[in-house]
């Protein structure tokens, strides 16, 4: 994360020279009171909360009621809980694919956008759709596709394997899962994609036709390292955000067949709602966070050096 | 932060001074003989069906009658029964949904633009001094937690603080929002030249005067950017709405959707004009102002 905070601020720091410092010097009060109240209520609202479970991850707290102080039990437990270990392949396993199909499927459509194609501004506004739709509401309809039409479409096209409800088989409902993420994540994606191939000039295709370079050499050696910083950003937010998936899973499946489905979010939520299992979820959901900081650091490290080897 | 911003809002951390409007690459897949490329136009229409088609669905479903069911559910309603839309309008309280909804997201966004992007100034301006590049870091280190952890504690906060209310729900969305707006706000100032600044100094105006009458102006492209996302954000969240909200009758219009499902699942037409009459909104404030909504994404994701 530093390095890219560093490679953020870089070209925006450098032009300006030590003047700012004697207007600043001038009213620094000012300043003070300008953050002073974010810091606060932000401190207070999430940076006590994240410190307060972190805290009650040590105890056996229910929700509700005493606590006594357990150490590391909870922890120790967690790795025994089946049920947890479940959830983390779950959500691994779906992020990854989800990650992947995303970004693939996102590249594909924006670099199709971006060539010289009929109705362009239309197809364009198209795709961007699902960014506005709820993904929770967007799962109650596939939900019915995948229950009702899809077993009757695939019926009549004599395809009578696919005919069952793919959400109630616990080794496929996954898939439907992905799909519907898939579908919905997949609009954002395609504008930063297509944000980055707008910033790659023509005169480098023009060479390159010159040269006589096919399609797939020019995408490989000029368009994809060119997006390369949005290739990373996209991997690394996509997989951390697809790590939490909640919304889709509680409208398509509840995290069933039994819990074939549960993400991490969900057995947190549910455990610590309704489960009393409050201190319990809260180790549950410290060890998640730094399963989530180890890999968006390992992540971006990866592909920044990729991304570095390219140009 | 929940879901949402992590999966709809990207930073992009290179800020490249590259032109936000490079001229349209020029891309030829077919030789390069300049002209339009059909096919891929072709192909292109082939792919935008997989958007239409779910919303198509949604459409018909929520026109039919619940004997005209059955089928693949792509046929067209046979008669049209516009009584959906009214059970649905009475089942969910949609009115009050609406309402709910259409506040909290107002306020989140209002809020949001008016304090992060000044404490993006104050931060941007004093990189230089300890305490503000700390802060900094302080807020981006957010981004990287996730809303499970802070879920179970913030709740049982909200609740003593008497902020299980929409307006709880208002500030949660301002400050959860902080750690990505600030990233691009800081960004933005940077490319701002300080030499406005001290035009505006030297003609006798304070620190707040220089932000409310140049930098906030300027700032307009990228409050542009983060008003819709953080406009997405807010209108379509679930899950924190589901855990924060104490009093039902605050419900916004995903939670109408959860319970009314929970409730009276058996009605699918009714309940596909309810998910209809959900999406709608936003849904039309985005083909009414398409261009406007993908550049402003666009732009915070170029900058």
């Amino acid at each position: 994360m530093t390095d890219t905070i560093s490679r953020a601020e870089k070209p925006a720091a450098a032009p300006k020279p030590a003047r700012t410092r004697s207007n600043i010097a001038r009213t620094p009060r000012t300043f003070y009171w300008m953050v002073v109240p974010a810091v606060v209520i932000f401190f207070g609202l999430h940076t006590i909360p994240v410190l307060s479970g972190m805290f009650f991850s040590l105890t056996n707290y229910a929700g509700y009621g005493t606590w006594d102080l357990v150490g590391f039990s909870n922890y120790i437990n967690l790795f025994q809980d089946d049920r947890v270990l479940n959830s983390y392949g779950f959500t691994f396993g779906f992020a990854i694919v989800s990650t992947v199909l995303v970004n693939v499927i996102a590249l594909a459509i924006a670099l199709g956008l971006n060539s010289k194609i009929k109705f362009q501004a239309a197809f364009r506004g198209v795709f961007f759709i699902p960014y506005v739709l709820a993904i929770l509401i967007i799962g109650y309809v596939f939900n019915y596709l995948f229950a009702n039409s899809f077993p009757t479409i695939f019926t009549a096209l004599g395809l009578p394997g696919l005919s069952g409800n793919l959400l109630a088989s616990p080794d496929f409902a996954w898939i439907g899962i992905v799909i519907t993420t898939v579908w919905q994540a997949a609009a954002f994606n395609v504008i930063l994609y297509l944000a980055g191939l707008q910033t790659i000039s023509a005169d480098l295709y023009e060479a390159a036709a010159i040269d006589g370079a096919s399609g797939w050499r020019r995408f490989r050696s000029i368009t994809f390292p060119l997006i390369g910083a949005y290739f990373t950003i996209n991997m690394v937010l996509s997989f951390k955000s697809f790590l939490q998936v909640f919304d889709q899973i509680v409208a398509l499946t509840a995290g069933g067949p039994g819990t074939s489905t549960e993400s991490i979010a969900l057995v947190i939520f549910r455990g610590g709602f309704q489960g009393g299992e409050y201190g319990y979820q809260m180790a549950n959901a410290v060890v998640y966070l730094f399963v989530i900081i180890i890999v968006s650091f390992l992540q971006l490290r990866i592909l920044q050096r990729r991304e570095a080897s390219f140009s | 932060m929940t879901d949402t911003l992590t999966s709809t809002t990207a930073p992009l951390p290179e800020s490249p001074d590259a032109p936000t409007r490079a001229p349209r690459t020029r891309r030829r897949l077919d030789g390069g003989n300049g002209g339009t490329n059909w096919w891929l136009t072709a192909l292109i229409a082939v792919c935008s069906l997989t958007v239409l088609i779910p919303l198509y669905f949604t459409v018909v479903t929520a026109l039919k009658t619940p004997d005209q069911l059955g089928g693949t559910g792509f046929e067209l309603p046979t008669s049209i029964r516009w009584e959906n839309f009214a059970d649905a309008y009475q089942l969910t309280n949609f009115p009050r949904a609406l309402m709910n909804t259409a506040l909290i997201t107002v306020g989140a966004v209002f809020l949001t633009l008016l304090t992060n992007s000044l404490v993006a100034y104050a931060i941007a301006r004093n990189m230089h001094k300890k305490f503000f590049k700390g802060l900094y870091f302080y807020f981006l280190a957010a981004i990287f937690v996730p809303f499970p952890i802070i879920m179970l504690p913030v709740v049982k906060e909200t609740a003593l603080l008497g902020l299980d209310t929409p307006v709880g729900l208002i500030l949660l969305y301002t400050v959860y929002g902080l750690s990505f707006n600030i990233f691009i706000f800081v960004a933005y100032i940077n490319s701002i030249p300080v030499e406005l600044e001290e035009a505006a100094r030297l003609d006798g105006a304070s620190t707040w005067g220089v932000f409310w009458k140049v930098i906030f102006p300027l700032l307009s492209p990228m409050n542009a950017t983060v008003g819709i996302l953080t406009c997405v954000w807010a209108w379509n969240d679930f899950l924190l709405p589901l855990v924060v909200l104490s009093d039902p009758s605050a419900q916004t219009l995903p939670l109408a959707q959860f319970i009314f499902q929970g409730q009276f699942n058996t009605n699918y037409p009714v309940a596909f004009a309810s998910y209809l009459m959900a999406l709608a909104p936003l849904l039309i404030v985005y083909v009414i102002a398409q261009k406007w909504v993908v550049s402003g994404v666009t732009r915070g994701s170029v900058k």
